[in-house]
């Protein structure tokens, strides 16, 4: 009990007196642009309600969740396939670390020339910008694969899409984790941009608008939220991650006791 | 039966030779699709036309200022980040109660996409290399931070306690035991931020307007000029592959005497 108490306690400190800090230390403050913490609070609750978070919230997230998934599912798939596929894989290698070199939000000026500026362009700029991480991920996750556990399981007979679910892709898993990881800071970076740039609705979107028409607390309040959002996703992302590879954590528990 | 023959480099697959077949093929594809009519020409250029107006780019002076604006904000950002992060790293991660109470905290403040403080840059810097290097600070800053924390944790207790029995001093602990075991991870930490700097770099002079290839993509786009727009974005990979490859080769040489670089067979 005291253990839990302590850390809790640890934890919630510093976040705590910074709080306090910027609360206490912005009270007086008359700067323009750095309004008192407690302004910043109420434009917070005032500014996100539900008609809000109807309107520009839920599109973000939904852009967001379409573009992450599609880049998941295409990245695994290729990665899988090119990763297998010792040939392929070289001659690919070169192309795709040309294409995950670029950086991301420089396409969204690219598909919006193919895409418009509807949400098509928004997801596809996800998807082409968070694709990257997973993919060559998954490529080395596949071929790291132990080739001793592919000779059993072929001697056993262990073939086609069995083999693919039960030897590769729990093999690769880790890796894959890892690349999705690095592209759900990679999808959100992109929401935010696609709506900087052409929309009219969205968390981007509203931020930038706030900032145009000098509506400084609420601009914080948005900038606020995205941190909060972006926070949550990766604590969700935690979590999901430490469910599914659980067996990998004890496994190297394991090897680091033993 | 057992006289070798000169292996066929691409029936065997060299690697090499592969991809420059690849690029190659990519390449074609991006010639030939807008010839052909499958993309629209005026979306989607053929890479001859690219490549003419990459080089209608290099001869203008423009793109060179361009270039080094970018270059200079990202060396500049860079730097200013490993160096904090390295120093806050090695002091937050050297004691426990620090390491501790900072925790939740980086682990706050580190998911805060970079880009929500676009428009705290434009309010505070306007369109200077300011608001690039605030952004460019704020993301790398959170690699090298995090790296240097799992070198630091790494540290052998046994050779540490040692250390201290032996009177080293604190400086002496931190330059002998701390810093060689840490340094990989640094490495890796200043790697990673090299290229996040650089998309970071971009990003805000594509969307801020401070001056560099970033801003110069977002001139050519709402211009209409999309070869020129097209050279652009080439070049931002291109930098991108070089800072890779130029991280990855600093961190060979300089952790030569390192185990994890000394157990890798040169290939």
């Amino acid at each position: 009990m005291v253990t839990i108490a302590k850390r809790v306690g640890l934890a919630v400190a510093l976040p705590l007196v910074l709080f306090v800090g910027w609360y206490v230390f912005s009270a007086g403050s008359t700067n323009f642009y750095a309004p008192p913490l407690s302004k910043i609070l109420t434009a917070f609750g005032d500014t996100w309600q539900t008609e809000r978070l109807k309107a520009d919230v839920l599109p973000s997230l939904l852009r967001l969740f379409a573009g992450y998934l599609l880049a998941a599912l295409i990245g695994i798939g290729l990665g899988v396939a090119i990763g297998l596929n010792r040939r392929l894989r070289a001659t690919m290698e070169p192309v795709l670390e040309f294409f995950r070199a670029i950086p991301p939000p420089v396409l969204v000026p690219v598909i919006m020339l193919f895409a418009g500026i509807g949400n098509g362009m928004k997801v596809t700029v996800i998807v082409f910008g968070c694709i990257w991480p997973i993919l060559l991920n998954t490529v080395e996750g596949v071929r790291a694969v132990d080739s001793v556990v592919l000779d059993t399981a072929r001697s056993y007979g262990v073939n086609g899409p069995a083999r693919l679910t039960h030897v590769v892709l729990p093999s690769a898993s880790p890796q894959i984790a890892a690349g999705l990881r690095q592209a759900l800071s990679i999808a959100i970076i992109l929401m935010v941009i696609s709506e900087m740039f052409a929309a009219s609705n969205g968390l981007g979107f509203t931020i930038v608008q706030f900032q145009r028409s000098f509506a400084i607390p609420e601009m914080w309040s948005g900038i606020i939220l995205l941190g909060l959002l972006g926070f949550m996703l990766s604590l969700l992302f935690r979590l999901a991650e430490r469910r599914v590879l659980r067996w990998y954590e004890g496994l190297r528990a394991a090897q680091r006791a033993g | 039966m057992t006289t070798a023959r000169p292996a066929n480099p691409v029936r065997s697959g060299n690697p090499a030779l592969l991809g420059v077949a690849g690029l190659a093929g990519l390449l074609l594809v991006i010639e030939l699709a807008p010839r052909i009519g499958l993309v629209d020409e005026r979306f989607l250029p053929p890479a001859s036309t690219i490549l003419g107006a990459l080089v209608d780019e290099a001869s203008d002076a423009a793109f060179w200022t361009a270039l080094s604006d970018t270059m200079v904000a990202w060396a500049i950002g860079l730097a200013i980040a490993v160096v904090a992060g390295v120093l806050a790293g090695l002091v937050i991660g050297s004691v426990p109660v620090l390491r501790a109470l900072t925790a939740s905290t980086v682990e706050f403040l580190r998911p805060i996409p970079s880009v929500a403080l676009i428009p705290l840059a434009v309010l505070m810097y306007g369109t200077d290399l300011g608001s690039t290097l605030l952004l460019v600070c704020y993301a790398s800053f959170w690699q090298v931070l995090v790296q240097v924390l799992y070198g630091v944790a790494d540290v052998d207790p046994v050779a540490f306690e040692t250390a201290k029995s032996f009177r080293f001093s604190a400086w002496a602990r931190i330059r002998y035991v701390l810093w060689p075991t840490a340094l990989p991870y640094v490495f890796t930490g200043i790697r990673l931020a090299a290229s996040v700097a650089l998309v970071l770099a971009i990003t805000a002079e594509l969307v801020i307007g401070s001056p560099g290839l970033g801003k110069e993509i977002a001139v050519a786009q709402s211009s209409d000029a999309v070869p020129t727009m097209y050279a652009l974005v080439v070049v931002t990979g291109i930098l991108g592959v070089l800072i890779n490859l130029l991280a990855r080769t600093g961190e060979r040489r300089l952790l030569a005497w390192h185990q994890s670089v000394r157990g890798e067979v040169p290939v």
